[in-house]
């Protein structure tokens, strides 16, 4: 057995994160640990990799007992964690990040940069990744990132990988690639703990699964013995009726329409309308310029060439708030980034995009108005948070994810541009925000909704758009849409 | 984590235990403070340091200016920037208002021909100065990329040249009895509060102050959600420029006379005073209610010293201690109460 965790314990103030979690995962295979965010798998790998001490429990390597004081501990023997939030120096080479602290040196104490380009090539050929070690860490997609991350792992002769939604930011052929990587691993006898929310995934690559809910383990079972729906109920304690509760939908006259829209270098002759009460799906790989044709509509990047009518007008969108005038809403897809008033309470975040028409007498803000609204729409939200005076950052991923769209409900918006809606989000808290964007639809809202989750885009979307490299390749309509369809016209 | 309710369950006005505040944590380590210094004062020169009232009042007229500043700056810090011009800006008004605030039997006037002027003249000119250093603080940091360390690095320099330039180093005096009387009593101490009191209600209860918040907690979020960044900004930076150009003017009034080296280092006590009292340097939090505590801190802190005889090399020693020792302490306070 290559790791044992026994009976963890880990208290936070007010919070018991894990509450006597056990584990074991055995060389050679993938261990697949899932629930919904809050439910202590981040914890557990966290004490895992050495970042947090446990307040009891113990952990065995190999049968012996370790104290894990660090990652620097961890690593020593053997243990690293491919963080969710990478933590490369985007400034520096791919080998530079792979061999930090280790650099080899010429005889002078120089680093020597052949050697250094040539072990990673060795490196990277032995797990067939294809990432030229010359180039910097910036230019390099997420995805590629992550393999570098694992490559850097491995070179310390790493036996166990700590995987954190891997997946979240990449598309189905880059997932593959992942899949190839893990499969070699496991073939080479390393253990892997695999934290991951997308259901499919998990039966693909995963040897056994547990399950955490609010700080302990439900159950484990090998992979092969549990189904979908099995899993589901052991995440969120109850069953869900509907993973896509899309009606019938009611598609009225066209509020959006597109002509020939271009931004340089990003994309261009994109068309299309999107009609009161419909959703329509965007799909397309990472690169295929879904989000940029998203932020171009939204102003945040005017565009270079075409033209945009709301409403039968011809409209100038060259700030976000002239879009927001139009009526439109935007929910971009890095939560943290670009999305989230950490340091703010739930209400500020809630009221800040409506304050430019709501909410304000004479200057002063309503606040009994405002904390009146924020209720009501915090409790129609299903909104789990302490009060609306809690800052944001210490509610969990799927409800910020709420919190933002109730942010755009607030200020009453015909048209609304979801880039990524549920990606980091647990499987409960995914069909609750399906549910409010199907019901936003039929309440005549029109949707534009990015997104790189297969069964998510066929399963809400009315129509699909599909991208490659910056043009649409095509439309699918709800009923000839499939994941094949999708794919190639998005790998074309 | 489980037990988090949904918000629906609880009642409107949530019953569960208030957390002190972070403004009445800062206010009890003032209160510790004074109270130190109430019984070093005993035990050292044997007697009183609060039981009396003319160094009560000596001590809050002292940082008065500062506090005018502090508000400002607060503002500033709260949307993730930094002012570092408002000490030269303090200044450079204070040489210019009182160089219109001069009497007509004074023989070396700045302007001979514009002496004995009404008094609403050199404020306005000192509030203007002020608010045009501001807006071009503003203007730079909102349309070049230049981060507002080094766009109010280059005002505080400049700032101070102009105020070094303007009569080349010689003071403005002769000032009017009218103009003197702003910095006189506890005037300073009342203009103060008042511009606190606006900033309080302007950052809590306005769309300016939800605005300011917004930026500082994330800036390209705020963008997102069709806030013009950019002109809130300037807006920022004016007031601050403005209240820079009013702290001159009180500062020269209560000196009765202007000089090129007014407000040297008050720049760092106003940041002081608004980090002492939890503003965070990375923006979003912050408030004016603590920065007034951090400013009577400052204060009490300096007339402490005094009081104990203890040396100024000493005090300049502490004060910067205590100055980290308080963000130090609030950072651990505030990691304690939030969850990883």
């Amino acid at each position: 057995m290559l790791l044992e965790v026994e009976d963890l314990r880990k208290e936070f103030p007010g919070v018991l994160a894990l509450d006597g979690v056990s584990l074991r995962l055995q060389a050679g295979t993938v261990h697949a640990v899932m629930g919904e965010n809050g439910a202590g798998k981040s914890t557990l790998m966290k004490i895992i990799a050495g970042i947090h001490p446990p307040d009891a429990g113990t952990v065995r390597l190999r049968g012996r007992p370790v104290q894990l004081g660090s990652p620097r501990e961890a690593l020593q023997h053997g243990i690293a964690m491919i963080h969710q939030e990478l933590n490369l120096m985007p400034s520096m080479t791919v080998a530079e990040n792979v061999w930090i602290g280790r650099e080899p040196l010429t005889r002078l104490g120089f680093v020597d940069h052949g050697e250094l380009r040539r072990r990673t090539a060795e490196l990277f050929l032995g797990l067939g990744i294809e990432t030229e070690p010359s180039l910097s860490v910036g230019e390099l997609s997420v995805a590629e990132r992550q393999m570098v991350e694992i490559a850097k792992a491995l070179s310390r002769d790493a036996a166990l990988l700590i995987m954190d939604e891997p997946t979240s930011a990449m598309t189905e052929t880059e997932t593959r690639r992942l899949f190839d990587i893990i499969r070699e691993l496991k073939a080479q006898g390393k253990g892997i703990l695999y934290i991951t929310h997308r259901l499919n995934e998990v039966f693909e690559i995963a040897d056994e699964i547990s399950v955490l809910r609010d700080g302990r383990r439900i159950g484990t079972r090998p992979a092969p013995e549990i189904t979908p729906e099995e899993l589901i109920r052991w995440m969120v304690g109850r069953d869900l009726t509907q993973l896509f509760p899309r009606g019938e939908s009611t598609v009225g006259r066209v509020v959006l329409s597109v002509r020939e829209l271009g931004l340089e270098g990003r994309f261009r002759g994109v068309s299309f309308d999107l009609r009161v009460g419909e959703i329509l799906g965007v799909a397309g790989l990472i690169g295929a310029g879904r989000s940029n044709l998203a932020e171009t509509l939204f102003g945040l990047t005017p565009a270079s060439s075409g033209t945009i009518e709301i409403e039968g007008r011809v409209v100038v969108i060259a700030h976000p708030s002239d879009a927001v005038r139009q009526g439109m809403a935007f929910l971009t897809e890095d939560r943290k980034e670009s999305g989230c008033f950490l340091p703010l309470d739930v209400l500020s975040n809630l009221t800040l995009a409506a304050l430019n028409r709501r909410f304000v007498r004479a200057g002063f803000v309503d606040h009994a108005e405002a904390a009146s609204e924020g209720r009501r729409l915090a409790a129609s939200l299903r909104l789990r948070t302490p009060g609306l005076d809690e800052p944001v950052m210490n509610l969990s991923g799927g409800n910020q994810q709420k919190v933002l769209i109730g942010r755009w409900l607030l200020t009453g918006p015909r048209i609304l541009i979801l880039d990524e809606p549920t990606r980091g989000i647990d499987v409960g808290a995914k069909a609750e925000i399906h549910r409010l964007i199907a019901e936003l639809a039929r309440e005549g809202a029109a949707v534009l909704m990015i997104s790189s989750d297969l069964p998510e885009v066929l399963g809400m979307s009315d129509r699909i758009m599909v991208m490659h490299e910056g043009t649409v390749t095509g439309f699918l309509d709800r009923d000839e849409a499939d994941q094949v369809r999708v794919m190639t016209l998005a790998s074309h | 984590m489980g037990a988090t309710p949904v918000l629906e369950e609880i009642p409107a006005a949530p019953a569960r235990r208030r957390r002190r505040s972070p403004e009445a944590s800062i206010f009890l380590v003032l209160v510790a403070i004074a109270l130190l210094f109430e019984v070093l004062g005993w035990i050292v020169v044997g007697r009183s340091f609060l039981a009396n009232w003319q160094r009560l009042q000596v001590m809050i007229l002292q940082v008065a200016v500062t506090g005018i500043i502090a508000v400002g700056v607060t503002q500033v810090i709260i949307t993730g920037g930094i002012d570092l011009s408002s000490g030269s800006v303090l200044g450079m008004t204070a040489m210019i208002a009182a160089s219109f605030a001069q009497r007509s039997d004074y023989a070396r006037a700045v302007y001979p021909a514009l002496t004995d002027l009404p008094i609403v003249v050199p404020v306005a000119v000192g509030l203007l100065v002020g608010l045009v250093a501001g807006l071009i603080n503003g203007t730079l940091i909102a349309y070049t990329a230049i981060p507002p360390f080094i766009a109010t690095l280059g005002m505080m320099v400049s700032a101070r040249g102009v105020a070094k330039w303007y009569t080349h180093g010689q003071p403005v005096s002769g000032l009017q009895d009218g103009y003197a009387a702003i910095g006189s009593w506890v005037w300073p101490v009342f203009i103060f509060l008042s511009v606190a009191l606006v900033a309080h209600v302007a950052l809590g209860h306005t769309r300016y102050g939800k605005f300011t918040y917004a930026i500082g907690a994330n800036a390209q979020a705020a963008r997102v959600c069709g806030i013009d960044v950019g002109r809130h900004l300037i807006k920022v930076y004016a007031v601050a420029g403005l209240l820079s150009g009013l702290a001159g003017v009180v500062q020269s009034a209560r000196a009765i006379t202007g000089q090129a080296g007014m407000g040297v280092m008050a720049e760092l006590d106003a940041i002081a005073a608004s980090v002492i009292g939890g503003a965070s340097l990375a923006g979003g939090v912050g408030r004016i209610t603590g920065t007034v505590v951090g400013t009577l801190i400052l204060g009490v802190m300096t007339s402490g010293f005094t009081f104990l005889r203890i040396d100024a090399y000493y005090q300049e020693i502490i004060k910067g201690v205590v100055i980290v020792g308080a963000v130090v302490a609030d950072q651990h306070r505030q990691r304690r109460r939030l969850k990883p």
